[in-house]
């Protein structure tokens, strides 16, 4: 059986000086190309260092690996939004990417214009989306609404909309980056499930995560990707494992992370986030019974509505909470005014079992878009020391996710009737 | 579901356009048109109106203040028809031209999600301003009926066409250039309108072009790429010969500026995502 995709000796180089730059004003250009000629000493990164796979018709592909590794340009290539600097990539079938959910939207259009143009946008012929049509719109539950522009649709609906195309577009190997998590919980099931029907369905999936649980789910092979190198290609489990140990075997714990490009054109941008004990200290290592708190410092650059912070909380790999700051608050949720803001949030005592722990942090629209996300920012160690080894529950290698500090009420016979 | 794609991402090479990658894209070309242009008119009182209105009173004005004002000359046509004879042609590059400059910002996000040949974009701006054209164009005829011109309806129908193909090409080029540039160095966006305005007077549209016969200004003239479309666009009503050196001149520098519109189009095209 030929490759569906076949990647030979893919390298992909960016310049470093040139990334921080959104676009250029024509005077320094040419007070440049005045002071150094044609001469620029900028620097080469190789982000990506002779890749070489093939991935078969059928097969469920997760690609794994830490922040900066490489995952993101690899499916940048690959969706054909950035050219590769070496090398090539035969492609033998029609791909289409979830990470594309409502782009090419128009807000002035109708519902049933945006389809159309979203469609074609999308890959498909008109043909192919007035065969569909009825599908996509009955998928999308917003039959209402189809001759109503879309700038009238809450976002909900709009990205139900978007996500009724896409769904439709049957294509033969699929991409998906996990930065799916837009929209609502139940949104985002309605994803995983389509996602789901698509692997089991034969087709082949590419699937760029570092949630070990939604990989372990969906693929039936993985690719780890190192410092733009693969480290191993084949085998799921073995992958997952090689990936772990390397998570654990980590350099040096980050306690403290600092935002290098804070914003001023978003509504919310992250400046600082640390993990520190409740005697304000930054630590890295907690036992078990000991709060950790979470600390972030953001500014709000206009008044916003719907704005929220939010974190991940991630046990070797495997994600195992979400938390948003207006989960509880609802009037930060409906109005936030422009300031600068710190807010901290503590992991009660008791709960996280010992192991390495890693936080991501995010801020964004509820609902409509995520402004800035940094994964694995931050992380720490839980170790249990201050109580007897009896504590059984919190033994790392128990089963259980997390632990329940729980009183249990025990009676015996002897003492009254039960 | 059985149809065989098969494709190669392979690093950029510049002076080609893939011709059947676009084959394959061509309802693109479609969709962005039909989406540029429907944008362009909702919510407008007046709607497609509008393509006619700014040609008409442009007309208007031009006649009161050259033809009346300052007795300018215009041979064999009435100055109404004259000027607006050569304004449907350049509104349409006009228009193109600041659509397309812009096409590839306002279209930044698209970019950075999906891949399609990107030069789709820009000439899709052309096309709608094309659609415009259609309009202003049908007005034109009504009044040379109206003034009695003697319209050759093959002749006339053929002029048109190729005043239409030569104005599309002079604008492509300048389009891709300038949609190219426009991405990278945000000055172009201050420098278009000003850009447009200045060659409106290097071109013949509100005088004739050989009141300049034997002066310094003629090579001006004689270069710009929109001097040909406007000349064929007025002989199609006035019936007169065709200074066809003029034309070759005119589609010398079209074709001379689409082709470097391709190549600069094609060298940064990989960079659009990035920099959008």
């Amino acid at each position: 059986m030929k490759p569906i995709l076949e990647v030979q000796n893919l390298w992909k180089s960016f310049q470093i000086g040139a990334q921080h730059q959104r676009y250029l004003s024509m005077r320094e250009s040419l007070t440049n190309f005045a002071k150094h000629g044609f001469q620029s000493k900028k620097e080469t990164f190789w982000a990506l260092k002779d890749l070489n796979f093939n991935v078969y018709p059928g097969e469920t592909l997760g690609i794994i690996g830490r922040n900066g590794a490489g995952k993101t340009t690899l499916l940048k290539i690959l969706s054909r939004i950035s050219p590769p600097t070496k090398g090539s990539i035969t492609v033998r079938g029609r791909m289409a990417s979830l990470l594309e959910v409502g782009t090419g939207f128009h807000t002035e259009l109708t519902g049933r214009e945006n389809i159309f143009l979203n469609g074609a946008i999308l890959g498909l012929s008109r043909e192919e989306i007035k065969k569909k049509y009825d599908e996509i719109v009955e998928f999308s539950g917003v039959e209402k609404f189809l001759e109503t522009p879309l700038k009238h649709f809450s976002s909900g609906m709009q990205l139900r909309l978007a996500f009724a195309v896409a769904a439709h577009l049957e294509p033969e190997i699929l991409l998906i980056d996990e930065v799916l998590a837009v929209g609502d919980a139940e949104f985002q099931k309605r994803c995983m499930g389509k996602m789901d029907d698509i692997a089991k369905s034969g087709k082949t999936v590419i699937f760029v995560s570092h949630n070990i649980n939604a990989v372990k789910n969906l693929c039936n092979s993985g690719l780890l990707i190192m410092n733009g190198t693969i480290q191993e290609k084949g085998d799921l489990n073995s992958t997952i494992n090689k990936y772990l140990e390397n998570l654990s075997s980590n350099e040096a714990v980050k306690t403290i992370f600092t935002n290098k490009l804070i914003k001023d054109d978003t509504p919310i941008s992250i400046i600082e986030a640390k993990i520190i004990d409740e005697n304000n200290k930054i630590k890295s290592t907690f036992d078990v019974f000991e709060d950790v708190i979470l600390s972030i410092k953001y500014q709000v650059n206009k008044e916003t509505n719907g704005g929220v912070i939010n974190f991940e909380l991630f046990r070797f790999g495997e994600q195992i909470a979400l938390s948003f700051d207006t989960d509880l608050n609802q009037t930060l949720l409906n109005n936030r005014k422009i300031g600068l803001y710190k807010t901290q949030v503590a992991i009660p005592r008791g709960r996280l079992k010992p192991g390495n722990y890693a936080i991501s942090i995010g801020c964004g629209i509820a609902n409509v878009t995520k402004i800035e996300h940094f994964e694995n920012c931050l992380e720490f160690e839980v170790v249990l020391e201050s109580q007897n080894e009896s504590l059984v529950s919190y033994a790392s290698k128990r089963s259980g996710i997390i632990a329940l500090p729980l009183h249990w009420q025990t009676k015996s016979k002897n003492d009254e009737q039960l | 579901m059985e149809t065989k794609i098969e494709y190669k991402i392979k690093p950029k090479s510049n002076f080609t356009i893939e011709l059947k990658e676009l084959w394959m894209y061509r309802e693109l070309f479609y969709f962005f048109t039909w989406r540029d242009i429907k944008v362009k008119y909702k919510h407008t009182a007046l709607g497609i109106i509008w393509a006619i209105l700014q040609p008409l009173s442009l007309m208007l004005i031009f006649t009161f203040v050259f033809s009346k004002g300052l007795k300018l000359q215009s041979g064999q046509l009435p100055y109404q028809l004259f000027v607006l004879s050569g304004l449907t042609i350049w509104q349409l590059f006009s228009g193109g031209l600041s659509n397309a400059a812009n096409s590839i910002l306002s279209n930044s996000k698209i970019i950075q999600k999906i891949y399609f040949p990107r030069i789709i974009i820009p000439i899709s701006a052309i096309l709608a301003a094309v659609f415009d054209y259609f309009f202003s164009l049908a007005i034109l005829v009504l009044m040379a009926i109206y003034y009695g011109l003697p319209v050759h309806f093959v002749q006339t129908i053929f002029l048109l066409f190729v005043s239409l193909i030569l104005a599309i090409l002079a604008t492509s080029g300048l389009s891709l250039l300038l949609s190219a540039w426009n991405v990278k160095y945000r000055d172009f966006q201050y420098a278009i309108p000003f850009f447009i305005q200045i060659l409106f007077f290097l071109s013949p549209v509100i005088y004739e072009s050989n009141q300049f016969k034997g002066t310094r200004f003629e090579i001006l003239l004689k270069f710009n790429p929109m001097c040909g479309p406007i000349h064929l666009s007025r002989a199609a009503f006035s019936g007169l010969a065709i200074d066809w050196q003029l034309i070759i001149f005119s589609l010398t520098t079209s074709l001379i500026l689409l082709l470097a519109g391709v190549y600069i189009f094609r060298n940064m095209e990989q960079y659009f995502a990035d920099l959008a």
